[in-house]
C-alpha cells in the first residue's frame, strides 16, 4: 500500500519537472520583465539596461529557470506589473473564494449524481433508467456556459431568486451574516456547476450497479435467503459506490478547469476570474502563476484519486 | 501468460470504458439510425442547419456582415427589415449567425480533422507494439491531459504572432488529439492478440500493413463514432473560448462570441436578439450532434442493439 503511493509520488515528480518547465518557457514567451510597469520616459534606457542585468535577465536560461524555481519554493510568485502588489497576496483571497465554490459545487454534485446514478441502476432499462440517461445526455451535450448563461437570464434576471454577480454583498455583517450571503451568492453558479459535472459520476455509479447486479456473490447472497433490500443496500450498492470515491480527485480537477467560464459568467472573484481580468490587462506575471498552480492543483487531484482508488481496489496496487 | 493479463488489466485500467465489437458494417448503422426516429430528426436538424449556415454565407460577403454603421445601432427584433435586429455597431445579427454558424462548425470539423488522424495513428502505434513505446507514448499523452488546457491556450493566443483562425484550430487539437488516440489504444490492445492479427504476422506481413489494412478496418465504425462526437466537443471548445473573449479573431464572427454579448447584464435584459439566438442555435447543434453519435454507438454496441 504504502509502496504504491510512495511510487506514485515519484512518478509525479518528472511530471512536475516538466510542468515547471513548460510554465517557464510560456513565462518567457510572454512580453515584459519585471521593470516594465515602473518605466517611466524620463528614466534612463542605460539605468534600465544595468538593472536587467543586475536582476539576471541576461544570464542563460537554466540559470533563470533555476532561479525561479528557487523564488518558488520560497512562495515567491513575483510581483505583478499591473496591481504593484506581490502576486501570492493577489491570488490567494481568489483562491479561497474559489475553494468554497468548488467545495459547494462537489457537495451538490453528489448529491444530485448518487440518487440520479442508483435509480438509473436499480431500474435498468425501466422508465427511470430513461429519464436518468436524457438528463444525462442533456448535461453532456450542452457546452457549460450556454447552460450558465440561460440559468442566469432565468433565475438571476427573470425570475431573480439569486444575485447575478459577487461573492458577499457589503451590507453583509456578522458571522451568520456574511456566511449566509456568500451561499446565497453562490448557491445558482454552484447548482448550475453541479450540473454539468454529474455526467461522469451517473454514468460511473449506474455502470457499476448493472455489473454488480450479476456477479456470483450477489447471487450467493441471494440464494442464501437475504432480502432483496439487504442485497442491494449491502452488496451491489457499496461496491458501487467505492469507485465514486476514486471519483473525487478527478471532479476538483475538472472543476478548476472550468473555472474561468462560471466565474466569468457570475463575475464570481476567484482564481478564475483573476485569470481572465489579468490576460485582459496583459498581468504576465499573475498569469505564469496562475497557469503553475492549476497545473500543480491538477496533479495533485490525479495522485489523490489514484491513491483513493489503490486503497479500495487492491487489484490496481502497482507490483 | 502472465503478461497477457497483465495487459488486459492495464487496458481496463486505463481506459474504464468498455470499447465493444463493430458490428458487421455501415447498413447496420444506417438501419440502426432510420429507426430511431429522434435520431433521425436529430439528423434532419443538423442537415438543415449546415444549409442555414454554409448556403446563407454564400450570399454574404465577409466585409459586408462586420461592416459598421452607427446610425443603425441596437435595432431590436425585426426593425428596419433586420429580423434579429443589430448589435451596437449596427451589425446584422442575422449575417453575423449566419456567419458565425458556419464559423464555429468549420473549426469544429477541422480540429476533428487533425486530432482523429493524429489519435489513430498514435493510438494504432502505441496499442500494436506495446512494450516500451506505448509506456513512452501513454506517459507523453498522460503529461498533456493534466495540462490546464484553458489558461494555456488563452495565454497562447495572446502571445502568438499573426494569431488567427488557423492558429486556434492547432492550439485546440495540440491538445484533443490525446483523447481520440487513448480511445483507439485501447482497441487495439485488445486486438493485438488475436488470431488474424498472430496469423498475418505468421505469414509474413509487414507491421503497417497489419496496423492500415487489417486492425483499421476493423475499427471504421469506432472512427465514424469518434468524429461525430469530437467534432460537437470542439465546436464546445471553440464557442467557449470565443465567449471568453480569446477564441476567434474579433473580425470573425462566432457563435461564442455572439452569445458573450449576454456578459453585459444589459444586454440580458434588455436586448435578448443580441444573444439568444446564438445560444439557441449552439443548443440545437450540441444536443442534435450528440444525439447522432449516441445513436451511433447504439448501433455499434451489439450487446445494447436488441433492448
Amino acid at each position: 500500500m504504502w509502496k504504491t503511493v510512495l511510487r506514485r509520488l515519484l512518478i509525479m515528480i518528472p511530471q512536475l519537472i516538466i510542468l515547471s518547465m513548460l510554465v517557464f518557457l510560456l513565462a518567457k514567451m510572454m512580453p515584459g520583465d519585471p521593470f516594465t510597469g515602473a518605466i517611466n520616459p524620463n528614466t534612463d534606457p542605460k539605468q534600465i539596461e544595468a538593472l536587467k542585468r543586475a536582476a539576471g535577465l541576461y544570464d542563460p536560461w537554466y540559470i533563470q529557470y533555476g532561479r525561479w524555481v528557487g523564488n518558488l519554493f520560497h512562495g515567491d510568485l513575483g510581483t505583478s506589473y499591473i496591481q504593484h502588489v506581490s502576486v501570492s497576496s493577489l491570488i490567494w483571497d481568489r483562491a479561497v473564494n474559489t475553494f468554497w465554490l468548488s467545495l459547494l459545487t462537489t457537495i451538490i454534485t453528489y448529491a444530485i449524481a448518487i440518487p440520479l446514478g442508483i435509480t438509473a441502476g436499480r431500474h435498468q432499462d425501466e422508465w427511470q433508467d430513461t429519464a436518468v440517461q436524457v438528463f444525462n445526455y442533456i448535461t453532456f451535450a450542452i457546452p457549460g456556459f450556454v447552460f450558465y448563461i440561460l440559468g442566469l437570464w432565468l433565475f438571476g434576471f427573470t425570475l431573480g431568486w439569486f444575485p447575478i454577480s459577487g461573492s458577499v454583498s457589503a451590507s453583509a455583517s456578522g458571522f451568520w451574516g456574511v456566511l449566509g450571503s456568500r451561499l446565497y451568492h453562490m448557491i445558482l453558479p454552484a447548482i448550475l456547476y453541479a450540473l454539468i459535472t454529474t455526467t461522469g459520476t451517473v454514468q460511473y455509479l449506474r455502470t457499476g450497479i448493472v455489473d454488480n447486479k450479476v456477479e456470483d456473490y450477489v447471487r450467493t447472497a441471494r440464494s442464501k435467503g437475504v432480502p432483496e433490500n439487504v442485497v442491494f443496500n449491502k452488496h451491489i450498492l457499496r461496491n458501487s459506490l467505492l469507485p465514486i470515491a476514486a471519483f473525487l480527485g478527478n471532479t476538483i480537477t475538472g472543476l478548476l478547469g472550468g473555472s474561468m467560464i462560471i466565474e466569468t459568467v457570475f463575475s464570481y472573484p476567484g482564481m478564475g476570474k483573476l485569470f481572465m481580468d489579468s490576460i485582459g490587462q496583459r498581468d504576465y506575471t499573475t498569469l505564469t502563476a496562475l497557469i503553475l498552480i492549476f497545473g500543480i492543483l491538477t496533479l495533485v487531484g490525479n495522485l489523490l484519486s489514484d491513491i483513493i482508488m489503490s486503497i479500495i481496489d487492491p487489484r490496481i496496487r502497482i507490483q | 501468460m502472465a503478461k497477457k493479463t497483465k495487459k488486459q488489466n492495464d487496458a481496463v485500467k486505463d481506459d474504464q470504458t468498455k470499447v465493444s465489437l463493430p458490428p458487421s458494417g455501415f447498413k447496420v448503422i444506417v438501419r440502426e439510425i432510420v429507426k430511431d426516429k429522434v435520431a433521425l430528426a436529430a439528423f434532419i436538424l443538423i442537415v438543415l442547419i449546415l444549409i442555414f449556415t454554409f448556403g446563407g454565407s454564400l450570399f454574404l460577403s465577409k466585409s459586408s456582415v462586420s461592416e459598421i454603421n452607427i446610425v443603425e445601432s441596437y435595432y431590436g427584433w425585426g426593425q428596419n427589415g433586420h429580423l434579429f435586429g443589430t448589435d451596437d455597431g449596427g451589425r446584422d445579427i442575422l449575417n453575423m449567425l449566419i456567419m458565425g454558424g458556419r464559423n464555429s462548425i468549420l473549426i469544429g470539423i477541422s480540429v476533428t480533422v487533425i486530432t482523429e488522424l493524429v489519435g489513430l495513428v498514435v493510438g494504432l502505434v502505441a496499442g500494436y507494439y506495446g512494450g516500451l513505446i506505448d509506456s513512452i507514448i501513454m506517459r507523453i499523452v498522460d503529461f498533456i491531459q493534466i495540462l490546464p488546457r484553458f489558461p494555456i491556450i488563452i495565454v497562447l493566443t495572446t502571445v502568438l504572432s499573426h494569431y488567427n483562425a488557423v492558429t486556434l484550430v492547432w492550439l485546440i487539437a495540440m491538445f484533443g488529439w490525446t483523447v481520440t488516440a487513448r480511445y483507439f489504444r485501447s482497441f487495439v490492445l485488445s486486438q493485438r492478440e488475436r488470431d488474424y492479427v498472430l496469423a498475418s504476422k505468421t505469414s509474413g506481413s509487414s507491421d503497417l500493413k497489419i496496423m492500415f489494412r487489417e486492425v483499421l478496418p476493423n475499427i471504421t465504425s469506432m472512427i465514424i463514432i469518434d468524429v461525430v462526437l469530437s467534432i460537437a466537443g470542439n465546436i464546445g471548445v471553440e464557442t467557449s473560448l470565443s465567449f471568453l473573449g480569446y477564441g476567434l479573431p474579433p473580425t470573425t464572427p462566432s457563435l461564442g462570441s455572439l452569445i458573450a454579448f449576454a456578459n453585459d447584464p444589459v444586454n440580458v435584459i434588455n436586448r435578448p436578439w443580441l444573444w439568444l439566438p446564438a445560444t439557441i442555435l449552439l443548443l440545437i447543434i450540441s444536443l442534435s450532434v450528440n444525439y447522432v453519435g449516441r445513436a451511433l454507438q447504439r448501433a455499434g454496441d451489439a450487446r445494447q442493439r436488441e433492448n
